[in-house]
């Protein structure tokens, strides 16, 4: 798919980092306000499409080489990862934990496993979106 | 989570270390850093003998799925730690053997060892479990690690074929198992075994009662390679060496013996219990080495007498039930049988597993396992040799070696048959004496080709790959340990009889209050079973004098009959017919796939809403309609019917969107932020995905556009009556309260999140998550293949 579009390409290169940075917001913010590792994910990679719809396959293999298979079962072992956490301190599968932090610079922290296990939902909803897009892209 | 636990799961952890190990040294064999963690978990467990040998036990458990009753209980008794001192001892001993088997630049070890740590992971899981559904989870891992090693070789044909076979019998049989555990649970109302034990009593005389205690033989006989379900483990024998000894004869092939002596005090009581056990035992018993003896293959020899061995130690454990319809269970009268087979079980680990080890060297260094091109190899490895000797005289029973202990206490269960006088043993039950001492003969032919034909008579240099010589130091260490011991416990069997095979009895056989004490003794004076032996040996060297004479009687068995082609032909039957079933309804057709989906939901869920008369139309609780809600609803309607008249795919798609966006609004409107967010970012890649599908197809002409047709029309219609149907019905029909105020409860108060939903996603319905990611990947995984493999040829994917 091969576009040339410099309105479109200029826009991309400002809004594409917004997107990433609101996506991470919103994948933080979730336990509190709307948002969470779904919504997160699957803004992350709309950021990914809008640089393959305004450049190319080429161009987003160059700035992310990632291998989205990797991710995928990197975030399945976080979200399996998580829930076996907790049989190592003798309760349930799955069962979360949470704690609140006072960090100097940072503040008032609170720290919950559920982050992580969202972490594992965020990175497989990235990594299936974009293999599905990228495989079928790819195809001709 | 307690050492114990830890103990069981430290295989796997290791499991995930190896692939790296393997990466970083390729200068050392991986097996050296398996090694360790074998004998470090066999020095753990013998630290458990001072309390089972007291036929005490030790319990440790953590809940892991608490609401369905399924804990990881980890109970270690006299039977328990046997079997695990096996597996760790065994597996020590073979991993050794592995290091100088396997070659570290040839071979692809980081997948050997990972197998290997997983199969010896689940098989300490299964024998340490009490409970049943950790222990079935763990059982079918075994099956799945035994499927993997077979096949490690995954480039010969026959792996393949042998390591299919393995996992479609083991796992049938571990399938009905499972029907056999939920039966008990259904009885019981609980899956630790313990507790079944304790209620044994009263489930006797329920009506699952029987069909439980089939399904659970039927895991153990096809586990265990009983006849009829035997087939699979000469089959098995493709995999490398050390793990035909490790799995399919000292080990794995056990389970289902395990699991027999650990249900024994649940079902013993009953009839079948006995005569199935023992029929199929003592008939496994016989066929397998009467197989044996027209072997050719070492290997095969092995395992025929594998098979038929285990058929042994079924039939013991079979006959020794009987011991609990007899006041005398204590004067250990008629619980020799029990004894015979735990120490039968401990004798068969030690003298099969050095025979494998020894056929693994003679293959490796000669180049062959065929005893028609072996012979004459005493004088190139004399070693070897002499461990073939202590090997084989011990299987065929003779002294000074412990399997002839054993093989005389065997003797000594199946003669005491003759004076039962339970369940029709009185007419029938002369037949296991006598069937014992026939399989007893053909297995002392075997012993017999096994060392005599691979080590005496004429070397035939010509029809060998390699120039045979004594096998390297590393590779004899492991054999010979297991030697020494079949000659120590020979020699002094009572050092193991207090200390392991007492309390494994009484785990088999829970007498209250009583301590089992077992003695072992060489010498009974002229006994039934002195003379048994003596004949044996005569007749056998008689036989195996004039094999060549009566070896015409094999060709007498019909090969139609065999249940090989029996297994071959099942199988492939049922792939056509699965093929021709599925060829009739999955033809290749999405818009077909679409309607039988969609008729069968209309179907269903119409007759479900007027047989249970469900359809409830209440407006009383719903609040007014809004007039933005109404201009957003004509939207929708308007662009979906749109969507049916455009002639352009792209408007099609830009409409589609537009249906999705006001959904979102609509999300909005009813506060549902979550919801919109997610909505909205769906719809945007979506329409991303579908430009991208789109540019692959061609434009739409006008006459290609599809007619109208009646019958999509009034599936689509249908579909939305339904839906719609079923959304009053739902909203009007309060059959319980709702779950929301819980939720509004608890969310900050357990989960201290103040989002709802996420706190729901994560947290509260986290396993739905886990699985939901999952389907996610397997599905993307889906794409990836039918995409870039493109199975079926020139046909481009033109179903998408």
């Amino acid at each position: 798919m091969k576009t040339n579009d410099i309105i479109l390409q200029t826009a991309t290169k400002v809004v594409l980092f917004i997107i990433v940075l609101f996506s991470v917001y919103i994948f933080f913010a979730g336990h509190y306000t709307p948002g969470g590792g779904f919504v997160g994910g699957l803004l992350t990679s709309g950021a990914i499409i809008l640089l393959l719809l305004a450049f190319d396959m080429k161009t987003v293999d160059k700035i992310l080489p990632v291998n989205f298979m990797y991710m995928i079962a990197t975030g399945l072992l976080f979200a399996i990862g998580t829930g076996a956490g907790g049989l190592l301190f003798n309760v349930p599968f799955l069962t979360h934990a949470f704690t609140d932090v006072d960090l100097p610079i940072l503040g008032h922290l609170s720290l919950h496993t559920a982050a992580l296990f969202d972490l594992g939902v965020f990175l497989v909803v990235v990594g299936v979106t974009m293999i599905i897009i990228k495989t079928i892209g790819e195809d001709d | 989570m307690s050492l114990l636990h830890l103990a069981i799961i430290s295989p796997f952890l290791l499991a995930i270390l190896v692939p790296i190990v393997y990466k970083l040294f390729k200068q050392i064999h991986t097996g050296w850093f398996v090694l360790p963690l074998p004998i470090l978990l066999f020095s753990y467990f013998i630290s458990y003998l001072s309390i089972t040998s007291n036929q005490q036990s030790v319990t440790n458990s953590f809940s892991w799925i608490p609401s369905l009753g399924i804990d990881f209980t980890a109970k270690i008794d006299g039977l328990g730690l046997l079997f695990a001192l096996l597996i760790t001892g065994i597996g020590a001993l073979v991993v050794l053997y592995s290091i100088y088997y396997l070659d570290k630049k040839k071979e692809k070890l980081n997948n050997f060892y990972v197998y290997l740590l997983l199969f010896m992971g689940a098989m300490l899981g299964v024998v340490l479990s009490d409970n049943l559904i950790v222990l079935y989870t763990f059982w079918e891992l075994t099956s799945f690690s035994s499927f993997l090693l077979i096949g490690y070789w995954y480039h010969r044909e026959k792996s393949r074929y042998g390591a299919q076979k393995s996992m479609i019998i083991t796992v049938f049989g571990g399938l009905s198992m499972l029907g056999g555990i939920i039966l008990l649970y259904l009885m019981t109302g609980t899956f630790s075994i313990s507790e079944i034990i304790a209620q044994s009593d009263e489930i006797f005389s329920h009506s699952l009662f029987v069909p439980a205690l089939l399904c659970i033989l039927l895991g153990a006989f096809t586990k265990s390679a009983q006849f009829p379900f035997h087939i699979w483990l000469p089959d098995a024998m493709e995999a490398p060496t050390p793990v035909s000894a490790y799995l399919h004869s000292a080990t794995m092939v056990k389970a289902g013996i395990y699991l027999i002596a650990r249900m024994s005090p649940v079902f013993a009581e009953h009839s079948l219990w006995l005569w199935l056990i023992a029929g199929f035992g003592i008939t496994t018993l016989f066929w397998g080495s009467f197989s044996a003896v027209k072997q050719t293959d070492l290997k095969a020899i092995l395992a025929f007498s594998t098979v038929s061995q285990l058929g042994m130690i079924m039939s013991l454990l079979g006959i020794g039930a009987a011991a609990l319809h007899f006041e005398t269970v204590e004067d250990g009268y008629f619980t020799v049988a029990t004894t015979a087979a735990v120490f039968h079980l401990i004798n068969h680990a030690t003298f099969k597993g050095s025979l494998f080890m020894v056929a693994g060297i003679v293959d490796h260094e000669t180049g062959t396992r065929d005893i028609r091109k072996l012979g004459g190899l005493m004088n190139f490895m004399p070693i070897t040799f002499t461990l073939a000797i202590i090997g084989t005289f011990a299987m065929a029973g003779l002294p000074p070696f412990n399997g002839f202990l054993s093989k005389e206490m065997f003797f000594t269960g199946m003669v005491r048959v003759l004076e039962m006088d339970i369940f029709n043993l009185d007419t029938w039950g002369f037949l296991f004496p006598v069937l014992a001492w026939v399989a007893s003969v053909f297995t002392f032919i075997y012993s017999m080709i096994i060392v005599f034909k691979t080590f005496t008579g004429k070397f035939q240099p010509e029809q060998l790959e390699k120039k045979p010589h004594e096998a390297p130091i590393g590779m004899l260490i492991s054999p010979i340990i297991l030697a020494s011991l079949v000659i120590i416990i020979g020699f002094f069997p009572n050092i193991i009889s207090n200390t392991l095979i007492s309390p494994a009895q009484a785990a088999i056989m829970p007498a209250e209050g009583y301590v089992y004490d077992t003695h072992i003794s060489f010498w009974h004076g002229f006994t039934p079973e002195l003379f048994m032996t003596l004949g044996v040996i005569t007749l056998g060297i008689l036989l195996f004098a004039t094999l060549p004479k009566w070896k015409g009687v094999y060709g007498l068995f019909p090969e139609k009959l065999a249940l090989n082609r029996f297994y071959d032909s099942g199988l492939s039957g049922i792939q056509q017919g699965a093929h021709g079933f599925t060829r009739w309804y999955m033809n290749g057709s999405i818009r077909n796939y679409l309607v039988y989906i969609f008729t069968f939901f209309i179907v269903i869920l119409l007759s479900t809403l007027f047989i249970k008369n469900a359809f409830k139309f209440d407006a009383s609780n719903v609040s007014a309609i809004k007039f933005s809600e109404i201009v957003l609803a004509l939207v929708i309607a308007v662009a979906s019917i749109t969507i049916l008249f455009v002639k352009s795919r792209l408007t099609s798609i830009i409409l589609l969107g537009a249906v999705g966006y006001t959904v979102a609004l609509f999300f909005v409107i009813f506060r549902a932020p979550d919801l919109a967010l997610t909505q909205l970012v769906i719809e945007t890649i979506s329409v991303a995905l579908f430009l991208l599908c789109f540019y692959h197809l061609p434009q739409i002409k006008d006459e290609e556009r599809m007619p109208f047709k009646a019958t999509n029309a009034v599936i689509s219609i249908g579909v939305g009556l339904v839906v719609t149907l079923i959304a009053f019905s739902a909203h009007s029909n309060k059959l319980f309260d709702s779950i929301s105020q819980y939720y509004i409860e608890n969310t900050y108060e357990k989960a201290a999140g103040k989002n709802m939903v996420n706190v729901i996603l994560v947290d509260f319905r986290g396993f739905d998550t886990m699985f939901e990611i999952t389907v996610l990947a397997i599905a993307a995984l889906g794409i990836f293949g039918m995409i870039k493999l493109r199975l079926g040829g020139g046909k481009k994917n033109e179903n998408k």
